[in-house]
């Protein structure tokens, strides 16, 4: 009796809800739906914000099956996007096992497992795997996995808001239908934090992105979080992104805090802000810093020392972003705006991983446009208002990988795969003719000669069946699989150098930076000004220094504005009634500027034109995202070139672009014409790095060339083929190629933002404001004190080589 | 017309396409061609285009037209791999057999390739000398006579206005010119390499042809390996 009336309340087994009340808790609401959902049947998406015992309610309805009827066999495959990750939900998950007195084996399987162990684990696997998406694919590929994965029952992927929109989501989605087709019967359970369009997730998580088969299971709202914006004095500086002249006051805040993460947009800021709180650190307090150029090692023991409670602060970047809970921590810091309203959200979740309690986010605006953002991202956090993903469709690179994992696990029906590829939300509207050109690029290479049919990788059986040509090229895929592609780097080893394993490794600089350093130059990393040593092929040997470092940039690591924080800037430009809140100097600079020349508008581009020192500026308020706006101060020199107007340069920021140039321009609509700007953005993006960049990374993950694995470098012969050069003598030879037609795709989605740029050349025709002035307004100086820091963008390599080459000379000259 | 630089007493040219042309000889001189990479590569499952053969011969075809040489020195590497003759497509097959038998065509043999080209046309040797030059496949550090060879691929990095520019280059030294690779395919050494450092033996400067300039960077010795 008394087990019927449990079972009807709660749904679960009676061991599981004694261990709750035993703890004095109660199941909550959403971990109840989530068990019905699967004792439905049903697929299911639970979002819920952090703190809400997502993980727990994600597994209760596995513990529950296993404690009702316990038996051998993988159960559940739980995906989560950080190795890390995995680790500590092992141990969240193990304790109420454990507790419960069940009789699960719960094992990891990520890149450092040890081969034996997974070779045990195919053969003998546990009732739960936890994963990443890099280890799922390649499990997949191993044809004794089917016999181990047939009896999957649910795979839950944790995070999934970190996933579907990147090419990681791709490779997922794409193991998620193998899977399928594996195990007909599992189910698919996708946990989120908070997130603005949870349909589009159900249809991504769902087969055949069928939204309305996923059961859409929200937790309680927890306490709304205080976000507070720092303000010192009244003001607000002109210039600047990270809030580095803050430090002092931040310090102070840090002092009162239990354990705080300062979060800074880029790992270079990083690097910057640590020295900035260490100058003011008079306490001493234990500080630590973590980004992704750090070995793991280094991160590891960060992290370690904050769940011990040894530390007081860290400074981080998105590498701390998603959800491991750490330590008690109870303050978050941004250092500079936000950029988005999901990410401010999910930073500020950091914070306190108690629902019911408010967490609290201090955020230091860099300069007064970012002070507006920041108001505006305090405004969409108090009305719950999120981001929108880009969601965006999968990667060819992506499923030429999956492609050959498929064939190295068993020969496969072109006709059944396609249509398993096609029940991956990403792919479903792959045309069969794009798939057809994958399988031939994977066999032969894709290119018009048919040069390579006789080396081909993929062979046809007689049945029709596609199976791998070779053993070999089943081994060459597990090495080099994975979709995420790392820039070029050079370690950074403290200690001698010479023989191996001489020095520990401290983490990572990109190659760019590291080669142009020398013997006794300084630079900050790890929160410590190193000293060059010496070199060793990859490596570079540091010691202690001092004196005036410089500072690793990394490329990218920058998010744009969102779209919905823009429009939220553009309200208060107009919401005068709010101006009274803010700092004086804010308040008085939107008047002014009101005064003086015109305030952007909700829905129009506002331009000044002036001049200044002889040059002619041109400033437009475009609010859409430093990339479409470098991307614009590009095609605006371009066609102002054209016109004999003589431009010298542009600068792009988050809600402007600059231009100036030596003949003023008197009409600006024209500039902005949205006829022929693909074709010439084209033109400017086949010379840009950027589609160089963007092909490397198809090639390396479409399999065209190999991965740099550790080792290779210092042998000195040329084992790699640069990726350059093969993206030159394609681009001659054919054009029409498939991985350059997926490098177009993603350079022209991920880096030049070309869709937020068009609507604003739409915008520009529609609803231009031209406002001569006589000299600078307030709102251009933000923009015109950047002039000069960026780094010239267009002018051609071989001006630049010829112009070293006579600085170098007139250096060098003894007259 | 390009700039010429004098070397051991010889006037010699750096082309842009990375030969080097010696008026004096009528001739000129290309390292590390590395015909057929590619091919190479995808017989180990990497399909690199397969155009890099014809690619690497037009480019020798324009340098030619451009000096008017009639003498061909190849400094080793000519193919990527012993095999890289059979697997030369047929175009520029009989392109190269003309070549070698139209013009004074000299291999020298590489670690690559060692004679295997010897079957398109032309004469085999490990080294010459022709003037008062030594020519060979790769550089011997410390000899006394002024050479000619390849091998290292040496290009340049330069920092300007934060960007990181390469390119292949002539590294050069008072008795020792290491010319940069001339294959489509052919990636390379940075000429501040201790590698490149040792075989150049002494003080040495980087030369890029650019357009129908020849601009010159001093190879920094700042990076010497790790005690």
């Amino acid at each position: 009796m008394r087990q019927h009336y449990i079972e009807t309340v709660t749904g679960l087994p009676i061991p599981i809800a004694d261990w709750f009340a035993a703890r004095g808790w109660a199941p909550r609401r959403h971990q109840l739906e989530m068990v019905a959902a699967a004792r439905a049947g049903r697929h299911a998406l639970l979002v819920a914000p952090t703190g809400a015992g997502k993980t727990l309610a994600g597994f209760l309805s596995t513990l529950a099956d296993l404690a009702d009827d316990p038996r051998d066999g993988l159960h559940t495959i739980y995906v989560s996007p950080l190795k890390a990750l995995a680790t500590d939900v092992q141990r969240n998950l193990l304790t109420p096992v454990a507790e419960i007195g069940l009789d699960i084996r719960v094992e990891t399987r990520t890149g450092d497992t040890p081969s034996d162990r997974k070779k045990r684990q195919r053969e003998r696997p546990p009732q739960i795997l936890l994963t990443t998406p890099e280890s799922l694919a390649l499990l997949i590929s191993y044809p004794d996995a089917a016999t181990m994965l047939a009896g999957v029952q649910t795979v839950i992927v944790d995070e999934i808001h970190a996933f579907a929109t990147t090419k990681r989501g791709d490779q997922l989605a794409l193991a998620l239908s193998r899977l399928q087709a594996i195990a007909p019967a599992m189910r698919r359970v996708g946990l989120s934090a908070t997130i603005a369009d949870p349909e589009a997730y159900q249809g991504w998580l769902a087969p055949d992105a069928d939204a309305a088969a996923v059961a859409l299971v929200t937790g309680d709202p927890g306490a709304d979080p205080v976000v507070e914006i720092l303000v010192i004095e009244d003001r607000i500086p002109w210039a600047g992104h990270n809030g580095r002249w803050a430090a002092r006051a931040v310090m102070r805040r840090l002092e009162a805090a239990k354990l705080a993460i300062v979060f800074v947009n880029t790992r270079a800021v990083a690097e910057l802000v640590f020295r900035d709180l260490w100058a003011e650190n008079d306490q001493a307090l234990p500080i630590g810093i973590h980004h992704g150029s750090l070995s793991v090692e280094a991160r590891r023991k960060v992290e370690a020392a904050m769940s011990n409670g040894k530390l007081r602060a860290i400074v981080a970047t998105a590498s701390l972003d998603l959800g491991i809970d750490w330590g008690d921590v109870d303050l978050v810091i941004q250092m500079g705006a936000p950029k988005g309203s999901s990410r401010l959200l999910q930073r500020t979740g950091r914070a306190n991983h108690r629902m019911d309690e408010a967490s609290h986010a201090i955020i230091v605006p860099g300069n007064r446009f970012e002070y507006l953002e920041s108001l505006a991202a305090q405004d969409a956090v108090r009305e719950h208002e999120l981001d929108q993903d880009q969601f965006r469709p999968g990667g060819i690179d992506v499923l030429a990988q999956h492609i050959v994992g498929c064939a190295a696990a068993e020969p496969f029906d072109a006709d059944e795969l396609c249509a398993e590829v096609r029940s991956a939300a990403p792919y479903a509207g792959l045309t069969r003719a794009r798939f057809d050109a994958t399988i031939s690029f994977v066999a032969t290479g894709g290119y018009s000669l048919r040069a390579y049919d006789r080396y081909q990788r993929l062979k046809q059986n007689k049945d029709g069946r596609w199976r791998l040509s070779h053993p070999r090229l089943a081994l060459q895929h597990r090495l080099n699989s994975g979709t995420i592609v790392e820039a070029v780097t050079m370690n950074v080893v403290y200690g001698r150098g010479g023989g191996r394993g001489g020095g520990r490794r401290f983490g990572q600089v990109e190659e760019w930076f590291g080669g142009q350093l020398r013997v006794g130059d300084s630079f900050m990393f790890a929160g410590q000004t190193l000293e060059v040593t010496g070199f060793d092929g990859p490596d570079i040997f540091v010691r202690l220094g001092r004196g005036d470092p410089r500072v690793p940039t990394y490329v990218g690591g920058r998010m744009p504005l969102s779209t919905n924080l823009a429009a939220r800037v553009r309200g208060l430009f107009n919401a005068p009634e709010r101006w009274a809140e803010m700092p004086a100097d804010v308040h008085e600079w939107l008047a002014i500027q009101q005064l003086r020349s015109r305030l952007p508008g909700l829905d129009d581009l506002l331009v000044e034109t002036f001049e200044r020192d002889g040059r002619h500026f041109m400033v437009a308020y475009g609010f859409a995202g430093r990339n479409a706006h470098q991307t614009l101060g590009m095609l605006l020199t371009q066609r102002m070139e054209a016109a004999g107007l003589q431009p010298l340069g542009f600068v792009g920021s988050d809600y402007v672009v600059a231009v100036w140039s030596l003949r003023p321009v008197t009409d600006p609509r024209p500039l902005f014409s949205p006829d022929v700007f693909e074709e010439e953005l084209a033109d400017w993006m086949a010379a840009s790095p950027f589609l160089r960049r963007a092909f490397r990374e198809v090639a390396i993950i479409g399999g065209l060339i190999d991965r740099a694995l550790p080792g290779q470098f210092k042998t000195g012969k040329q084992m790699s083929v640069s990726s350059d050069l093969i993206y030159d003598v394609l681009r001659r030879h054919e054009p029409d190629h498939l991985l350059l037609s997926a490098a177009w795709s993603d350079a022209r989605s991920k880096l030049t933002d070309i869709a937020r740029l068009g609507a604003l050349l739409d915008l520009a025709q529609a609803n231009m404001v031209h406002v001569t002035l006589d000299r600078v307004s307030p709102l251009a100086v933000p923009v015109l004190l950047e002039v000069g820091r960026e780094r010239v963008a267009g002018a051609a390599d071989s001006a630049l080589l010829i112009e070293a080459d006579a600085l170098a000379a007139e250096a060098m000259r003894l007259d | 017309m390009s700039v010429s630089l004098s070397f051991a007493g010889e006037t010699l040219v750096p082309l842009a396409c990375g030969g080097l042309h010696w008026p004096a000889q009528q001739a000129l001189l290309v390292a590390d061609l590395h015909f057929e990479k590619g091919s190479a590569f995808a017989r180990r499952g990497r399909f690199l285009p397969p155009h890099d053969s014809a690619d690497t011969l037009a480019c020798l075809i324009d340098a030619l037209e451009l000096t008017g040489a009639t003498r061909v020195f190849c400094l080793g590497d000519s193919f990527h791999d012993a095999g890289g003759p059979a697997r030369l497509p047929d175009r520029p097959r009989a392109a190269l057999r003309l070549l070698t038998q139209s013009l004074d065509w000299l291999w020298i043999t590489g670690n690559h390739d060692d004679d295997a080209a010897a079957v398109l046309g032309g004469r085999v040797m490990v080294e010459a000398r022709i003037g008062a030059l030594t020519l060979r496949h790769e550089a011997v550090p410390g000899a006394p006579e002024p050479e000619l060879s390849g091998h290292f691929h040496p290009k340049v990095a330069v920092h300007i206005r934060g960007r990181r520019i390469v390119r292949r280059c002539f590294a050069v030294s008072a008795t020792k010119m290491i010319l940069p690779a001339y294959g489509a395919f052919t990636g390379g050494l940075l000429v501040d390499d201790p590698a490149i450092g040792a075989a150049l033996g002494g003080p040495a400067l980087a030369f890029v042809a650019e357009g129908d300039r020849l601009l010159r960077f001093p190879v920094p010795m700042g990076r010497i390996a790790a005690e």
